[in-house]
């Protein structure tokens, strides 16, 4: 990737690729589930199959989407933009591990047993990264995937020219405090397995994330401390050799509202000239009300001044930004969609 | 809903630790500072311990750096006879000298070059929650032995749910002293104990396979540290319980902190209703960031008027009406947050900080907020 701006118009996402696994982070708070199932369903167009993943076992997907908890089975759990599907999968590092084992140790029902003993937890929880690496398999494992229905690797019913089963595979990912580390899945192992199976599937997995096909996006507001969590993410992890794609500002004001305050900065809000314009239009006023009134106009303008300079700092950071509007409703599935639309007005497309 | 008095809390000297929970994003770290601030210049002797602040709070308390000490906060009024420091969570040196107090050196270097110790004590979940608890301990054991401070405000880390500071120290001890990684960090006295065949062929076919997974070295790793750390603590989970006692002392209060959004406000419901499990003192929750009306005019009455001034040629004013009516849509959005979560809790006290336009970026911010925290 090159930093000189290039005359043609640039993907909404920001690379030259066609990226496929999209990883969707940002600090906590931000609404980064919301986004990330808006993206899906902005990606989800005709006839096309969206996989939507979380990693920790939050059940935000089924929470957002208003179904049903998600299981570590995929399951279809909304209708894309444009007639697609969108699938959920809840990724549990123990549920991996056993599938894990079985897969390459041929444990068959000994998973259970296990279980039981605490082994499961034991391995996902006390050695650093392995829990990444069973959960970046799974990711691995659904973006490689294909139609012919097993996973490239297995020895049956593989295929190499049968399509992916998924066109897109979007990531809740952990928030940007953890993402780095989430995603250095071989760096976490240094110490630790340094042969082996699970060894192997890391280099794989860094293989994936570091290619043209993955590029993680970073969801914020316009608020001080998202936003420089933002900018060190986006440094961070382009210095680890990731793609970055867009900047998502959530939550942001609409543009009436921005007008309205611009037309307010352009002068200061004088309560004695205002008190008869209020009193012409019916409005009893009392010199308290006018300086409530001058104050929140105040209050107004510096936010939207801070806003503006955060702005600012968001686009320096050089990557595509989309802006998704505040809704004081709430999230839910009817939300989603028309945050997807949202996106696909500005230039999301599978 | 009664009004939460906290200033009264603050001046009384039976008050010797507030906890300030929450979930993340709503606060707590300044709520933190500002009741520090407030208790130190009305004569008390207070120190806070931050976790992870915003930068420009942390420059406004003087806390440059990660720095595991109490320094004395510069500017503030000490007229009353009190006194401020302040101090951010370093948590790893926290572990590392909770190991370098208790073991023999040759022991604590063992432990402290250990593999699955690094890990732990930088990156396991939990770990951050369980040393804030200990430097909690630290802080007043040394505040009761050198009478250097009267009263320590703690901030909790930053996690999705307040319940994480509660849970973690215990889920880290209960896993550490768990079934399975007993046996495999000491085979032969489990073994001698009750015997391999007692054991079943299950937990022999547990270790081998995670052996196998996970590597020798790791498996010897995770005994040396275990046996090590026993040595030490006489396991892991005495001295979580020990340390979560810490909380139920006399003297020490929580508050909760939320923001008037419908799922900090859930959260904090948890936590109240876990506090009154677990026999913690709850004193109120604050709610922050509360957007409140400056001016009596509906939000659609302000409106109709903005729409007649435009009609007259008045835009700017029209403009500052249509400003209000956002503003005081949001108020009320607020106002019947609010009314359900005391309708939900009614024994709950609580207590209202106002929305304010600009970051906390310096001591007289800070006493603002101090001034509606403790003005039921």
């Amino acid at each position: 990737m090159t930093t000189a701006r290039e005359p043609r118009a640039v993907a909404w996402h920001g690379t030259n690729g066609a990226p496929r696994l999209h990883i969707v982070t940002g600090k906590g708070g931000t609404g980064k589930t919301t986004v990330a199932a808006a993206l899906a369903t902005a990606l989800a167009g005709e006839g096309r199959r969206v996989l939507l993943v979380e990693t920790e076992e939050r059940q935000g997907i089924s929470q957002v989407l208003d179904v049903a908890p998600l299981g570590t089975e995929e399951t279809e759990v909304a209708t894309g933009l444009d007639g697609g599907a969108v699938w959920g999968l809840s990724i549990e590092a123990g549920a991996a591990l056993v599938e894990y084992l079985r897969l390459f140790y041929r444990l068959g029902m000994a998973g259970d047993l296990l279980q039981k003993m605490g082994a499961i937890e034991f391995a996902t929880t006390i050695a650093p990264g392995v829990r990444d690496v069973l959960i970046g398999g799974k990711i691995y494992e659904s973006v490689r995937r294909t139609t012919a229905g097993r996973a490239p690797g297995a020895r049956r019913g593989r295929d190499p020219d049968a399509p992916p089963a998924y066109d897109a595979v979007v990531l809740d990912a952990p928030p940007t405090g953890r993402i780095g580390r989430f995603l250095d899945v071989t760096g976490q192992l240094a110490d630790l397995a340094k042969v082996g199976p699970i060894r192997n599937q890391a280099d794989a997995i860094r293989g994936l994330l570091h290619s043209g096909t993955t590029v993680v996006h970073v969801v914020t507001l316009l608020e001080q401390l998202p936003v420089q969590e933002t900018l060190d993410a986006v440094r961070d992890l382009a210095a680890d050799g990731l793609r970055i794609g867009a900047i998502v500002v959530n939550q942001a004001r609409d543009d009436s509202v921005r007008s309205t305050v611009d037309v307010v900065a352009t002068q200061e809000p004088d309560p004695a000239r205002m008190g008869p314009q209020l009193e012409s239009v019916g409005i009893r006023t009392t010199p308290a009300m006018l300086e409530g009134l001058a104050l929140t106009a105040a209050e107004a303008v510096e936010r939207r001044d801070l806003e503006l300079s955060l702005e600012d700092a968001v686009a320096g950071a050089g990557r595509p930004v989309l802006t998704l509007p505040h809704l004081p409703e709430g999230v839910g599935p009817d939300a989603v969609w028309r945050l997807a639309a949202e996106l696909a007005d500005q230039g999301v497309r599978p | 809903m009664s009004d939460l008095d906290l200033g009264a809390l603050l001046d009384d000297p039976e008050t010797s630790v507030i906890v300030c929970c929450g979930a993340g994003g709503v606060g707590k770290t300044t709520t933190a500072a500002a009741l520090a601030l407030h208790a130190a210049e009305r004569g008390r002797h207070v120190v806070v311990l931050t976790i992870d602040p915003a930068r420009r709070l942390a420059q406004a308390l003087g806390l440059e750096e990660l720095d595991n000490t109490p320094r004395p906060v510069a500017s503030v009024d000490t007229s009353a006879g009190g006194s401020l420091d302040a101090m951010m969570l370093d948590m790893k040196r926290t572990f590392d000298e909770v190991v370098l107090t208790h073991a023999d050196p040759e022991t604590a270097q063992q432990i402290l070059d250990n593999s699955i110790y690094q890990a732990l004590s930088s990156s396991f979940a939990g770990t951050q929650e369980y040393m804030a608890m200990e430097r909690l301990g630290q802080l007043r054991h040394q505040a009761d032995a050198e009478g250097t401070w009267d009263l320590i405000v703690v901030d909790t880390p930053p996690s999705r749910s307040a319940l994480d500071f509660l849970d973690a120290p215990t889920r880290l001890g209960s896993f550490l002293d768990g079934r399975f990684i007993r046996l495999i960090s000491a085979p032969a006295r489990a073994g001698g104990r009750v015997g391999a065949r007692a054991l079943g062929v299950g937990m022999s076919l547990a270790a081998a396979t995670i052996g196998k997974l996970l590597g020798k070295q790791f498996m010897l790793d995770v005994s040396t540290f275990v046996a090590a750390m026993d040595t030490v603590f006489g396991g892991f989970r005495a001295r979580a319980d020990e340390t979560y006692a810490l909380l139920q002392a006399p003297g020490t209060r929580f508050v909760v902190v939320a923001a008037p959004e419908r799922d900090a406000l859930r959260e904090a419901g948890y936590f109240v209703q876990r506090l009154a499990r677990d026999q913690m003192p709850l004193a109120g929750l604050v709610l922050n960031r509360v957007a409140v009306s400056r001016a009596r005019i509906s939000a659609d009455r302000a409106r109709d008027a903005a729409e007649a001034l435009e009609e007259a040629g008045d835009r700017h004013t029209a403009a500052v009406l249509r400003v209000h009516a956002d503003h005081a849509e949001v108020a009320a959005r607020h106002r019947r947050l609010i009314r359900d979560t005391a309708a939900a809790y009614p024994r709950l006290a609580t207590v209202q900080v106002p929305l304010a336009g600009a970051d906390i970026a310096d001591l007289p911010a800070l006493r603002d907020v101090a001034a509606a925290l403790t003005t039921p």
